[in-house]
């Protein structure tokens, strides 16, 4: 019963892998091809069993050395209308769950079932062909997409709008410059109509008005209750787009839930953002004789340690160091690096009771709050230091996220907005009626 | 009636917007979908046009290489044959004899070769989308019909040239264009399947198509056969093809008995090539 209202279902799905055809390196040309003579039926077997997956079973730890497990019993479930994130480190199997669900290649375990008519796009302009015009183009990629003739037909001006390419409509493709060939392969794509659209992050092409203007047309597919599964290692488009994400770990789901969240754990457990930086062993941490760092974090209002932070809400960068001698002077501070490489600021430790006094020894603990509605979406890392004593590169790393509430500086837009700061200004207007 | 009932499938196939697909893991002999198949009649349409279309792109003569070859051959074939060699053939001109040999063969040799390295060459897109994979060994079999459709114009000047006037044995024509087709689908099926794990093919094609071209009466007559050998002789599907377009062609009596054999083993050929096909499906994109 409930059924019906689930787009894809997959369950226990595994799929294994033969890399199989270890070859025993040769140490001459001569040898080489005289191996490839003599063992015939040596090679026949190899490559044989390239397909053989009878002696493999993905609970045992007796498999042969050459199979490599891509997905290990996954199961899942996507409803209809949900636009679902799929992140994961290289390796982590997304591509694979991927072709699975665009039926490329079936799992070596398990079943999916998919209700609804499902395009994939792994890849823009699958099929064309350079010595094709624009216009043959857009017909045989679109039919290769699943599209019918008449289908198209009836979009062929809207792609063609889409794609900006009139002009050069029934010029050979190979005589388009990479750009123009992005656009007209992206068109044709984002004219699909499917009840359920795969996607892989391989869409992040061409200029940033045209990224634009695709983010929008994903925004907008996903309004129209469909179904989206999106793999993508932008977690900027990832927040933004997906209200739901799942982590895939090693071929398997790790997390799954709301997208700041689930990016979060990503983010924390992959070095990428760090929201905690801890040196156990005290006369290994930064610093000298004098002062130490202990530890660096990023934390949330309610006290949590977190990489990733809503863009209207503070986050706390905490310092905890300890002075080794009595006596000095410090002056504390972190710098605040964006992911273009941008000092965006720099925060001195101004606390009155500290400021240019001389301090005992013991532990200390230094917050600063950031603001809410300060920062702009995207990866930030900090770098601590203590003024004519130490410094720390990319420490820290933490991502805000815009999770699109409508309560941050973007208001209720969809477009990228701009800037190294999004801060939230008080507007006013006066109306002077005449 | 006929009407009714196709309007109400349309109406099924309409609702099946909500189509239930299921992803598993399948063992054992498939069967073809040919339902499937239709549902993607535009795809085979687009690719049946491109290997047309880029074919002769950017080349001057354009079109004309689809005489241009197989009347350089029929020349050659004609010199050192008809001329050097005088090999029999049973009373008819050499040039017309083998004319409607070389033009056929042609085709089914391309299109062998082509279906064969298919999904090789088109395992960028295989790994990309999905569709029926049984289109891809399929599309160069149909795509080369328009050249042999092309130069069939070479034979009909040939036959106007030594006044050969078509006689009802003309009707059996679509029946011998069937059997040729089958002769490299079925062939095509077989090695596409079986290139992708063993590039052996790509390598032993043109010598065994060499070798395929002696087997069959293109440049000798069937009749030279010793008459113990003729039912293994013919149970080569292309002895029949050749036979069978020579005779219907030029009007000398249909010579059945080395035609039914022939019939036989192309089925025999595209059914097992299909089943087999069907049976390594899931496997393409994995080891390709």
């Amino acid at each position: 019963m409930n059924d019906q209202n689930i787009a894809v279902k997959a369950e226990h799905i595994s799929k294994c892998y033969r890399i199989g055809l270890k070859e025993t390196m040769q140490d001459s040309l001569l040898k080489t091809i005289s191996n490839f003579m003599i063992n015939p039926l040596k090679n026949y077997r190899t490559y044989r069993a390239l397909y053989n997956f009878d002696d493999v079973s993905p609970d045992q730890d007796t498999n042969p050395s050459d199979v490599i497990w891509a997905l290990k019993d996954l199961s899942f479930e996507v409803k209809k209308g949900e636009v679902v994130g799929i992140i994961g480190v290289n390796g982590a199997g997304k591509s694979t769950l991927l072709k699975i669900l665009s039926r490329i290649t079936v799992p070596t375990t398990g079943r999916v079932t998919i209700r609804g008519r499902v395009s994939s796009l792994l890849e823009v302009g699958t099929g064309f062909h350079p010595e094709l015009t624009g216009r043959e183009n857009i017909y045989l990629n679109g039919t290769i997409l699943g599209m019918r003739k008449k289908e198209i037909d009836r979009k062929f001006d809207e792609i063609l709008d889409f794609a900006g390419v009139e002009k050069f409509i029934d010029t050979p493709v190979k005589r388009y410059s990479s750009g123009m060939k992005v656009r007209l392969a992206f068109a044709v794509a984002a004219y699909l109509e499917p009840e359920i659209l795969i996607i892989d992050e391989v869409l992040a092409v061409g200029d940033a008005s045209f990224q634009k203007k695709c983010m929008h047309k994903m925004k907008d597919v996903g309004q129209h209750g469909r179904t989206v599964l999106f793999v993508s290692h932008n977690m900027q488009a990832i927040t933004r787009l997906c209200p739901r994400a799942i982590l895939l770990n090693d071929g398997q789901v790790l997390a799954d839930g709301p997208s700041p969240e689930i990016v979060g754990v990503y983010l924390n457990s992959e070095g990428g953002a760090r929201a905690e930086k801890v040196w156990p062993d005290l006369f290994q941490a930064p610093g000298d004789d004098v002062i130490r760092l202990c530890a660096l974090r990023a934390k949330t209002v309610d006290g949590r340690v977190t990489g990733v932070v809503d863009i209207s809400q503070p986050v706390a960068i905490e310092l905890e160091y300890e002075v080794l001698q009595s006596g000095h002077e410090f002056e504390i501070y972190f710098k605040l690096i964006n992911g273009e490489g941008i000092d965006v600021f720099q925060s001195i430790d101004n606390d009155p009771s500290w400021r240019k006094k001389s301090r005992p020894i013991g532990r200390y603990m230094s917050k600063a709050w950031i603001p809410g509605d300060l920062l702009a979406e995207g990866m930030y890392v900090i770098n601590p230091r203590v003024r004519n004593r130490f410094w720390v590169d990319d420490a820290l790393g933490i991502q805000v996220v815009d999770p699109m509430d409508g309560a941050g500086a973007r208001v209720d837009t969809v477009r990228d907005i701009p800037g190294v700061v999004r801060p939230l200004l008080k507007w006013e207007t006066e109306f002077f009626p005449r | 009636m006929i009407g009714l009932l196709k309007g109400g499938l349309k109406g099924d196939g309409k609702s099946s917007g909500d189509a239930l697909t299921v992803i598993e893991p399948k063992s054992g002999w498939q069967i073809i979908d040919f339902k499937e198949l239709k549902d993607y009649q535009d795809l085979f349409y687009f690719l049946v046009w491109r290997d047309i279309k880029t074919l002769y792109a950017q080349t001057v003569l354009g079109f004309s290489w689809a005489i241009l070859n197989p009347l350089i051959q029929i020349i050659i074939f004609g010199i050192i044959f008809g001329k050097i060699a005088k090999v029999s053939t049973d009373g008819i001109p050499y040039i017309l004899f083998s004319s409607v040999a070389i033009i056929p063969w042609a085709y089914i040799a391309q299109a062998m070769t082509q279906s064969s390295q298919c999904l090789i060459q088109g395992s960028s897109i295989l790994g990309k989308v999905y569709f029926p994979r049984l289109i891809f060994p399929i599309t160069p079999v149909l795509a080369k019909l328009v050249d042999f459709g092309i130069s069939m114009l070479i034979i009909l000047c040939i036959m106007l040239y030594y006044r050969v006037f078509p006689t009802w044995n003309l009707v059996w024509f679509p029946v011998f264009v069937g059997m040729m087709i089958s002769i490299p689908l079925g062939v095509g099926l077989w090695l596409s399947s079986l290139a992708i794990r063993f590039r052996d093919i790509r390598h032993a094609m043109p010598f065994f198509i060499q070798m395929l071209m002696y087997t069959a009466p293109i440049v000798y007559s069937a009749s030279s056969i010793p008459e113990g050998y003729r039912l293994l002789y013919s149970l080569n599907p292309i002895v029949g093809v050749i036979e069978g377009l020579r005779a219907c062609l030029l009007g000398t009596p249909i010579p059945w008995l080395y035609i039914w054999p022939g019939i036989l083993t192309a089925a025999l050929l595209v059914i097992s090539g299909a089943l087999y096909f069907k049976r390594m499906e899931r496997f393409i994109v994995d080891v390709i």
